[in-house]
């Protein structure tokens, strides 16, 4: 986007929200700023509806904080709790029915391609466990199949927790959830090695818990969609409200499970992703040599 | 591929360069979308889809359009056009029958979401028992949704009505989705001798900014913008926004009214205006009632017809008008429901005998004696 569609008209400045002057001044547009930079310039998101210590809004902040340019990122959600937020991003994204992000987003990607060939604009869908293991993995999938410059990200609470906690494929198995009143009868979805094996080119497993590797991997799948092919990034973001931790609890659960090795956390790269990264890293160095 | 000049829709609608040629209803999409100036077309091959989609690719592979491909099941289809028009593309596509059901969610949202998408509809019957014979009953369920619909009676219909489904589903003041309807097999694997454009001209590119609602591009303000935000707090003003959000596509819907009756000269066509007895059809269902009533005054029965090109929005004027002085009106139809019968009784104005009847379904034929007999019965009455 041009910056100058951003600045505000004089005569109007006096009657503009703070919210949106901040961003104006303070925003992360064209900065390249990252997670370290938190703190020192005003957020994408503004306020937010979801619950005190709820997982999903940290790791949603830590994505957005994230994104390599947000200035030509638009990002594809689908129902859920983390759709409550959207409203509040300032990204273009786009909400269309439970289930079919990576179908719009496919749309979305083709039809930015045609109109800015000159231009990378990022499509990035971030969705539920729900929207993206359960009733959208056809259409996940098969945009994977496809080779779809999308990333695809996940938010996992292990359940449908905007309707009241009901077992989803990523709860883990014999947990006791609404609509699993004897427990969950079968295991997890391995949705990170389906991802590698449906074609995705990089695919990382990381917590909300660990602000350094969301950074990490959620640059590495946004450039790897650019340049290579389809990326999948899966984070692991509990839910105070439905599994009936404290607030405060969210933390030190996510990384309970990362330590007690029930929640795994893994990174599979094709060789085009990895000579595409490494040479990446090289062009820093040596940019940063010179 | 031919090289291909813009030119403005009135030049388009109004040349009188025509050609002449004798082609399916499937291979009369092909030639609609040829001049549309398309960006994206996706397709799925679901039986009992007519081979327009895939002929639409040929245009691909050719040059005409820029980017197609083909979709995983109908839902997602629905919308990958979607996500493509909301990125600010022409987008065009097609479906039918269980398709149709299939993809069902994404007509509403389209509406609801202000996509001006234009689908063809080549209708055919719905399960169970597994069917993929000619029968309009799809029709019934895409009423209500929010789209414009058109129906078409033929392969020359069908041809205009989608080339100037695009002008007016762009509209600023529109804006809306529109369904292209034909009635799958007679007109989409019949052979018919129609009237084309020039093959070098083409409609002019869609303006992503000439509309009531953003572009997902990152491009322009507002940034802190989402397609479609939730309205589900449960409070007076989220009951209001979404109210009068529903009502505003409905008054787009009517918005239509003027481009329709430019374009397409009116959203009815009558014969033997202010005959005692009427015949209101559309579809192929015209077809056969032209006959019916030629056949009828022939023996000497006042009979005349109203030919519904339009049935979103509604063309309760115009029918109204055109039953000032009958006495009866004889509705046939391709299905079981009778939904035509049902839009016009509650349209009526005044007390008239309604016949809702002759109904085929499961994929026959109507045969005309069937229309007939209705006529001469109003008749003896």
């Amino acid at each position: 986007m041009s910056k100058r569609i951003f600045k505000m008209c004089p005569e109007f400045e006096d009657i503009m929200p703070d919210e949106y002057k901040e961003l104006v001044e303070k925003g992360p547009y064209g900065k390249g700023y990252g997670v370290s930079d938190l703190g020192n310039f005003k957020e994408l998101i503004e306020e937010h509806p979801l619950c005190a210590g709820c997982g999903l809004a940290l790791a949603l902040r830590l994505v957005i904080a994230s994104l390599p340019v947000p200035e030509e990122t638009i990002v594809v959600g689908s129902t859920g709790c983390s759709s409550l937020l959207f409203p509040q991003v300032a990204l273009h994204n786009i909400h269309s029915i439970f289930g079919n992000q990576n179908a719009v987003a496919t749309g979305l990607k083709r039809a930015m391609q045609l109109r800015f060939p000159d231009k990378e604009k990022d499509v990035v869908v971030i969705a539920g466990d729900g929207a993206t293991a359960d009733i959208g993995l056809d259409m996940v999938m098969q945009s994977w199949f496809r080779r779809e410059r999308l990333t695809t990200i996940m938010l996992d609470n292990e359940a449908y927790a905007n309707t009241g906690g009901q077992e989803s494929g990523m709860s883990v198995e014999k947990k006791v959830l609404n609509m699993a009143p004897t427990g969950k009868k079968f295991p997890k979805i391995c949705l990170p090695e389906v991802a590698r094996e449906a074609g995705c080119d990089y695919v990382a497993t990381v917590s909300s818990a660990n602000s350094r590797r969301i950074e990490k991997v959620v640059r590495q799948a946004v450039l790897t969609a650019r340049e290579v092919g389809p990326s999948y990034v899966q984070i692991f973001s509990p839910c105070p409200t439905n599994y009936k931790f404290k607030s405060h609890e969210s933390v030190a659960m996510a990384k309970a499970r990362e330590k007690d090795g029930t929640y795994s956390m893994v990174e599979y790269v094709s060789d085009n992703a990895r000579s595409f990264l490494e040479g990446l890293k090289e062009e820093a160095k040596h940019a940063k040599r010179n | 591929m031919i090289k291909q000049q813009e030119v403005t829709p009135d030049i388009l609608f109004s040349s009188e360069e025509k050609q002449d040629m004798f082609i399916t209803g499937s291979e009369a999409v092909k030639e609609a979308v040829k001049r549309a100036n398309v960006d994206i077309a996706i397709s799925y091959p679901i039986t009992p889809q007519s081979e327009s989609m895939h002929l639409v690719g040929d245009l691909y592979a050719q040059g005409y359009i820029d980017e197609y491909l083909r979709g995983e099941n109908e839902l997602a289809v629905m919308s990958e056009v979607a996500g493509a028009s909301m990125g600010g593309v022409r987008v065009f596509t097609a479906t039918g029958g269980p398709g149709t059901l299939r993809a069902f969610e994404m007509f509403s949202t389209w509406s609801g979401a202000r996509l001006p998408i234009v689908c063809a509809f080549l209708t055919r019957g719905l399960n169970s028992p597994l069917t993929i014979q000619p029968d309009n009953l799809e029709m019934a369920h895409v009423l209500d949704t929010g789209m414009l619909m058109l129906h078409a009676e033929n392969a020359q219909d069908l041809y205009d009505m989608l080339l100037r489904a695009f002008i007016v589903a762009e509209m600023p003041d529109v804006h809306i989705p529109i369904g292209v309807f034909a009635d799958g097999f007679f007109v989409t694997h019949t052979r018919d001798k129609i009237q084309v454009d020039s093959e070098d001209i083409k409609l002019p590119k869609y303006n992503p900014y000439n509309s009531p609602v953003p572009a997902i591009d990152m491009e322009n303000v507002p940034v802190r913008l989402m397609r479609d935000p939730f309205v589900m707090k449960s409070n007076f003003i989220s009951y209001a926004a979404h109210a009068s959000w529903q009502q505003e596509v409905l008054a787009a819907v009517e918005r239509s009214r003027r481009y329709l009756n430019k374009y397409l000269g009116g959203l009815t066509e009558v014969t033997h205006e202010g005959a005692e007895i009427m015949v209101l059809a559309s579809g192929t269902a015209v077809s056969q009632s032209r006959e019916a009533i030629e056949q009828a005054r022939n023996e000497g029965i006042d009979a005349g017809l109203i030919k519904l090109k339009c049935l979103r929005p509604f063309p309760v004027e115009e029918i109204n008008n055109a039953l000032k002085t009958a006495k009866a009106v004889v509705i046939p139809e391709f299905n079981r429901v009778g939904w035509l019968f049902r839009e016009v009784k509650a349209a009526l104005q005044k007390e008239i005998h309604v016949i809702g009847a002759p109904r085929v379904f499961g994929g026959m034929t109507m045969p005309v004696e069937l229309i007939l007999d209705e006529i001469r019965r109003c008749h003896n009455v």
